[in-house]
């Protein structure tokens, strides 16, 4: 079992980093998570997060295309947002589990 | 049984893996014109940039009607000479007129099912990625196609040679279809 600690706070993650409950999840985790993947949230990128959130709560398959149909970023922003696979980092710090989309 | 004693746990299995043998970046080259084989190079490639890995697309032959802007969302499916196509389905009865069209028709509601964009938009997706989108200048000489005839998102029309220049840099596959 893989854990972060983060705050004094023991958070269960899976072998690849993604956060086991959704729930555990915080803004300042957020940021913490994307420091390590070498990115400085902007409240740009909390709207994506927090948009990622919501339709993994409704249960909502995410793939990229949504996100660029979102209304919130189109997809060379979301690229550009989260570089190196902008699905799959966003998702780790949104504290959601990792897509299994392959468009 | 020495080999196996030796064998790295996963973790260690998966850091080795981390630093050697990467895919950095895919060119995949598309010679085909038929549905089922454009999508699988378009997934491949926007695969590949949703891992954070470069694409290149190449089209060239057949797979040049995929990047056209008159026939790009317009493909067919091939339903003679395909066994897979409907096991048991006589060639003579998938070859009656307009039995493609309904058979594309079909696969394309399907697609639309699974949320799969079509063809100008899956291109316009890869491009938006940082993806690029060239064309065979053989090809395109041969069927008479320019520049223009060709969707907004392809960069340019290239030889071979330039072709294998995008494949530079150490950890590329290239993909053919």
């Amino acid at each position: 079992m893989e854990t972060l600690t983060y705050n004094g706070t023991q958070i269960e993650v899976n072998a690849e980093g993604y956060l086991k409950d959704m729930n555990q999840w915080t803004p300042e985790l957020a940021t913490e998570m994307a420091t390590q993947e070498d990115i400085v949230l902007t409240s740009k990128h909390f709207d994506v997060l927090n948009w990622l959130r919501a339709k993994q709560a409704e249960g909502t398959p995410l793939s990229i295309r949504k996100v660029g149909n979102s209304g919130i970023v189109d997809i060379k922003q979301f690229y550009a947002l989260f570089p190196g696979g902008p699905l799959k980092v966003s998702s780790k710090i949104a504290g959601i589990p990792k897509p299994a989309s392959c468009i | 049984m020495q080999e196996i004693l030796e064998r790295p746990t996963t973790k260690e299995a998966a850091v080795v893996d981390k630093n050697k043998g990467k895919v950095k970046k895919v060119l995949v080259i598309c010679s085909k014109g038929k549905l089922e084989d454009v999508y699988a190079a378009l997934v491949m490639a926007n695969g590949a940039l949703m891992e954070g890995i470069q694409a290149k697309m190449f089209f060239t032959f057949f797979g040049l009607e995929a990047i056209t802007k008159k026939n790009a969302d317009h493909l067919h499916t091939a339903t003679v000479g395909n066994p897979a196509f409907m096991p048991g389905m006589p060639t003579m009865v998938a070859g009656l007129p307009g039995f493609e069209a309904f058979a594309s028709y079909m696969m394309k509601k399907e697609m639309d099912k699974l949320d799969m964009p079509h063809v100008t938009e899956f291109l316009q997706m890869i491009e938006a990625g940082g993806g690029e989108i060239y064309a065979c200048k053989l090809a395109a000489d041969m069927f008479h196609l320019k520049k223009e005839d060709f969707v907004d998102e392809v960069k340019n029309i290239i030889t071979v040679g330039d072709m294998y220049a995008l494949a530079e840099g150490e950890g590329t596959q290239i993909i053919f279809v």
